[in-house]
């Protein structure tokens, strides 16, 4: 039992310790409206690293989400500047379309049998073309919708507040969740990860299961790009380059397995955290410069990998022959 | 590099595209081809293309082999910055071109080694092992740079971006170097045969007392040095270093090039020459596009469909569906022999392990 | 307890299945009774395998009919033979590792609640199922906690709880320790009480003669007989399972060369084991000498050649090589120290199928001079046609990838590849699989020969004719043990079967010759 929440429980300690260590050298760091604005600023990190969470377990990767969340900002500009629709409308738009964009992802790594990796490089080649067709400029989106749906947070009263963006994170965590552990279709995606071919003898739908991943995937980097949208109250082609690389990072410092079958989306939840903690203690610093987020987040990489390579060798030692090379 | 009759044929769809693109700029651009003199250098499109595909071809010289053994190398863009941002510091603080070069290549080394070791000696998953140093890699460059974009002025170092080899500019003779040098490596050394047989099968290739760790290392340190190179060039040719752009998504374009110059993803046969290439279609459609004038955001569109469907021909699904003809002169009784192989073991029991 | 006169649970009467001309089962009835452990044996490419994913819908036969209680059925995939209540357990249990215990069993029929799985129902389902089976264990830890034995138990609660009347156990015990066997065999016990029918695929004979009511043999593809075990005899088995008469046993059809007794051996190993895969064993190797490894499947034959090339390390017991300790760490050492290896798995383990027949015969060659020698290439193409003329491989030209060649050329191809070496030993793992017979005589002719020059051999084969024909010893394996050494008169098929029949006895160390 403690094995398989092991990664889990050194992700929260390294969030923990690291947050300890921020509110020790700086004096306003423990308070609730730093809290909050973590959680807003990665808001829609943490949105598209659940997607991503979906598609590691199910032994997969997705490097179109940045490019999707780019792309979904664009059209909402579009839509909502130049075509006039409601902002409700175009969100159902951007979903719908996000959402099929990644079932189609789906579709031709299952049917093609084409790595993931290069489909959905392909992918994010594509969604940031078709952005950059649609606009080179930073349209800003003026619909009074926006504002009022940026001043939705619920505010606690010692001050801060838990703004829209960040109540959709932790509901989308939640939901994330509740589908990785209390549905078929949680458990199906398990069970690719874990080995396709016994998924497969065990009567997972594996085509099915595939798709609708990558279709989640699409549909949660859709509300990351409408949450994002929000954020910056702007739509831009270049918008969110590099949160792929975020979010999978955020994944395995969650103590997801790169390679499939092993993690927790809760896990991902504190890698999103800690990233955006490594931030915040730099914004604190004032002294320390932003490259040794990537630094930090680079050396956290290599741990959790040699720590999840350790965990696997010691679980597997079982009757298991070293191959030898 | 040897070009047999078969390797020609295998290879035809690539040079064919090659001549397709350049034709297509030279219709909408009849000056294309035209090549001029000027201060010592020459100049014109054609030029043009392969002084700014330089970088790129670079990486597929490297990547090419790290593909060949069924890897990849994401962090060549931030091996790049590094590299760059420590031949622009040094220049900076006055060193002269030899240390320089000599510390920007060897940062690149031990990038490559580093890869090396974690795909190698620990085991890691390509993709996985080389992703660190691609997050980390870039606040390294920008450590070294104190995240400034850091000019220089230095007529040796920037002679590498802008300058000319009897007329032929620094970035395409180094480009060129570097491929004579990596074909000489490994097709004058038993290197490329070890390398196609580590990708192909690494299990065989160790039973046949192949030194399989030493392999996977060298082609990853071998990649990291091209990276450094072309991190050179592209710092001397802005006379600056620009951590945070330097290289960015170059790795992707250099994973595009070996792809599209036919070397499998699944490792096995690589054809250097035939990235040269693939890197050549790349940048001459980025060149087409420009002059064409259309948009440059079109560019990725483009190179969307070009990857997929050299991807899509390269499919297992679809190669099913229609045969390729390897080769069409007696293909047909092999093939049926290859077939009635299969279901052999197909049927055959359970091994004895 | 049955009736006789209803159906049988599970009658197959005339299945064939054909692929691609290779005709893999010809005929074959099969019959399972209600209640019944019933073992299906056959060396390989006897058809076991076939009729296994004939029955589970892998495959579709040619010909024949299945009928289950009487009514003819047609499984057409895995979850259609699940549906009509035939479930499988193969030897790599096919669970997921990740999935904790109580996820394995109740995969795609987890208990809702709420339109969510009921975790709770599910581990307390799971728990009650297991007691069944006399396992507590802690149902929400993942599978691969557990030992294989345990998983297989949880494999065959999944497949009798999807109400299986069928159960097919494929090689189970194949890695299980001799405690978990029996904990197994109790398992199968109580189901049979239920009524299940269980077909049993083995090679250990002692197992079959433990559990089993009946024995069906095939050998390829085609039934040898349905016996009842009672009635059979452990040797009439055997001689069943590898087709011969044993009053006309074959005896040695050359005289192996003379080996001076008195001369050091070139090998030696000395309580040479590995846990879980092969007993300590004592085993000289002389040169010019063939020692042939016989033994049923999984008797551990391929587990010796695979520790005598450094392939697994030994984790006991010394190995001299010219009276030196040497140091086994992996194939590069064995190479070097004049070691040659063809595997039993050409494909996975030997060729490297992209590249060029020449570039597989010179490859052991370079790898041991190094990248920075290189063969040049008139030499390399001067090996490789020597040996293509010398071994008769059938290729256009050296330049073919040597995926491309049938079966018997590849063996030649890895052949010359070491032969390139010369080798002082040379490890030949089922040299003549899957090989047409005139490649095979080829090969055994290039055997005889190579130890006339004064090579050393050792030559793994399931043929007794072809290893009786070339050995001068034969060192018989049963269960992971080397059982018996063979020499002079002694080799012959029928001492050989009957080392191979005989009854676990306490595992002897090699006999010196």
């Amino acid at each position: 039992m403690i094995q398989r929440f092991l990664p889990l429980i050194v992700t929260m300690m390294v969030l923990v310790v690291g947050f300890l260590l921020c509110a020790v050298q700086f004096p306003n760091f423990a308070s609730l409206r730093v809290v909050g604005n973590l959680l807003t600023d990665n808001a829609f990190v943490g949105i598209a690293a659940a997607g991503m969470t979906f598609v590691i377990l199910s032994g997969g990767i997705d490097l179109s989400v940045g490019a999707v969340i780019g792309f979904t900002t664009v059209l909402l500009a579009v839509l909502i500047e130049q075509a006039g629709l409601h902002p409700a409308v175009a969100f159902a738009v951007a979903l719908a379309v996000a959402t099929g964009f990644g079932a189609a992802m789906g579709a031709v790594i299952h049917w093609f049998q084409m790595p993931p990796f290069i489909v959905t490089l392909a992918g994010m080649f594509i969604a940031r073309g078709v952005s950059f067709v649609l606009t080179t400029d930073s349209i800003p989106i003026n619909h009074p919708l926006y504002s009022d749906l940026n001043d939705v947070a619920w505010r606690f009263a010692a001050g801060g507040r838990l703004s829209l963006p960040a109540m959709l994170m932790l509901g989308v965590f939640g939901l994330s969740m509740l589908l990785a552990h209390w549905t078929r279709f949680g458990a199906n995606i398990y069970a690719l990860g874990g080995n396709r071919h016994s998924a497969e003898l065990m009567g997972v739908p594996v085509a099915r299961t595939t798709v609708a991943v990558y279709a989640l995937s699409g549909l949660l980097a859709g509300l990351a790009g409408i949450v994002f949208s929000l954020y910056t109250g702007a739509g831009y082609s270049l918008a969110a380059t590099g949160v792929e690389l975020d979010t999978i990072t955020a994944v395995v410092i969650g103590g997801t397995q790169l390679t499939g079958g092993y993690g927790l989306v809760l896990g991902t939840f504190g890698g999103v955290l800690i990233q955006g903690l490594i931030q915040t203690y730099i914004t604190f610093d004032g002294t320390m410069s932003s490259w040794w987020t990537k630094i930090a987040i680079g050396v956290l990489l290599f741990v959790f990998i040699l720590l999840q390579k350790g965990l696997l060798a010691v679980w597997s030692d079982r009757g298991g022959e070293p191959a030898e090379a | 590099m040897t070009l047999s009759s078969s390797a020609l044929r295998r290879n035809l769809p690539q040079c064919g595209a090659l001549i397709a693109v350049l034709l297509a700029n030279w219709l909408l651009f009849p000056d294309f081809f035209s090549i001029r003199v000027q201060d010592g250098r020459l100049f014109g499109s054609l030029i043009d293309v392969m002084n700014r595909g330089a970088p790129v071809a670079l990486l597929a010289i490297g990547m090419t082999m790290v593909i060949a053994t069924r890897g990849v190398d994401l962090s060549v863009g931030a091996v790049m910055a590094i590299s760059g941002a420590i031949a622009a510091t040094m220049t900076q603080a006055g060193w002269s071109l030899p240390p320089v070069l000599l510390v920007s290549l060897g940062a690149g080394l031990l990038c490559g080694l580093w890869n090396g070791v974690l795909v190698a000696v620990l085991r890691i998953q390509p993709i996985i092992a080389t992703l660190i140093l691609m997050v980390a890699g870039r606040g390294i460059a920008q450590l070294i740079t104190e995240g400034q974009i850091v000019t220089f002025v230095s007529p040796g170092l920037a002679a590498i971006g802008s300058g000319a080899v009897l007329t032929v500019p620094t970035p395409v003779v180094l480009t060129a170097a570097t491929l004579a040098v990596t074909a000489l490596l490994v097709r004058a050394t038993a290197l490329g045969l070890m390398i196609e047989s580590v990708g192909v099968n690494r299990l065989s290739s160790a039973y046949a007392g192949v030194n399989t760790p030493v392999i996977l290392i060298a082609v990853y340190v071998w990649c990291g040095l091209c990276a450094a190179v072309a991190g050179l060039i592209v710092t001397a040719d802005i006379r600056g270093a620009d951590a945070n752009n330097a290289g960015l998504w170059l790795e992707l374009d250099a994973i595009l090039a070996v792809v599209v110059g036919g070397t499998s993803l699944l490792g096995g046969r690589f054809g250097l020459l035939m990235s040269i290439v693939g890197a050549a279609i790349i940048q001459a459609m980025n060149t087409g596009i420009l002059l064409s004038g259309f948009k440059p955001e079109f560019n990725l569109i483009v190179k969307a469909a070009v990857l997929m469907v050299v991807l899509l021909a390269q499919s297992p699904a679809l190669s099913l569906l229609l045969p390729r003809p390897r080769s069409p002169a007696n293909a047909l009784p092999i093939a049926a022999k290859v077939t009635s192989n299969a279901p052999g073991k197909a049927h055959k029991e359970g091994s004895a392990q | 307890m049955t009736n006789p006169h209803a159906p049988p649970l599970l009658a197959i009467r005339g299945l064939s299945k054909a692929f691609l001309g290779v005709q893999a089962l010809d005929g074959v009835d099969f019959t399972l009774r209600h209640g019944e452990i019933h073992a299906l044996l056959g060396e390989n490419g006897a058809g076991k395998s076939t009729l296994i994913k004939t029955l589970t819908g892998v495959y579709q036969r040619d010909g024949g009919t299945i009928a289950l209680n009487g009514a003819e059925i047609a499984p057409r995939s895995v979850e259609d033979a699940q549906r009509l209540n035939i479930g499988t357990v193969y030897q790599e249990v096919n669970l997921l590792p990740n999935l904790s215990v109580a996820e394995n069993l109740f995969l795609g029929r987890q208990p809702m609640r709420f339109g969510l799985v009921d975790r709770a129902a599910m581990r307390r389902r799971a728990r009650a199922i297991l007691d069944g089976y006399g396992l507590s264990i802690d149902v929400a830890a993942p599978l691969q906690r557990f030992s294989v034995a345990t998983q297989q138990i949880v494999a065959i609660a999944r497949a009798v709880d999807m109400s299986a009347k069928v159960l097919i156990l494929d090689e189970p015990t194949a890695s299980l320790d001799a405690q978990e066997v029996a904990v197994l065999f109790d398992v199968m016990r109580g189901l049979k009480a239920r009524g299940i029918g269980i077909v049993f695929v083995t090679h250990f004979l002692d197992q079959v003669y433990a559990v089993c009511d009946r024995i069906t043999v095939l050998r390829n593809g085609r039934l040898v007989g349905e016996r009842r075990t009672a009635d059979l005899p452990r040797l009439d088995l055997v001689a069943m399972m590898l087709g011969r008469e044993l009053e006309a046993a074959a005896h040695r059809l050359a005289q192996p060369t003379e080996v001076d007794e008195s001369a050091p051996p070139l090998l030696r190993f000395q309580g040479v084991g590995k846990a879980r895969s092969v007993a300590p064993f004592d085993l000289d190797i002389r040169p010019g000498e063939v020692v042939g490894l016989a033994g049923l499947l999984g008797s551990g034959r391929t587990e010796t050649a695979r520790l005598a090339f450094g392939v697994d390390r030994a984790d006991s017991g010394t190995i001299t090589v010219d009276g030196a300790p040497v140091a086994l760490r992996g194939p590069r050492e064995a190479i070097r120290l004049g070691f040659g290896y063809c595997p039993e798995d050409r494909k996975k383990e030997g060729i490297v199928g992209e590249l060029s027949v020449r570039e597989n015969i010179i490859l052991a060659l370079q790898a041991r001079q190094g990248w920075l020698n290189p063969i040049p290439r008139r030499r390399q193409e001067e090996i490789a046609d020597r040996f293509i003329r010398l071994l008769d491989i059938r290729t256009p030209d050296a330049e073919r990838p040597i995926q491309l060649l049938s079966g018997g050329n590849q063996q030649k191809a890895l052949l010359a590849r070491w032969l390139a070496t010369e080798p002082r030993f040379l490890i030949l793992d089922e040299p003549t699989r899957g090989i047409d017979v005139g490649a095979h005589a080829e090969i055994i002719r290039l055997i005889e020969r190579l130890c006339a020059d004064g090579m050393a051999l050792l030559v793994v084969s399931s043929e007794l004719e072809e290893i009786v024909a070339y050995s001068r010893r034969v060192v018989v394996l049963r269960d992971r043990h080397h059982v018996a050494a063979l020499t002079g008169e002694d080799v012959c098929v029928e001492r050989i079967v009957a080392a191979i029949a005989s009854e676990s006895s306490p595992p002897v160390a090699e006999a010196r010759p």
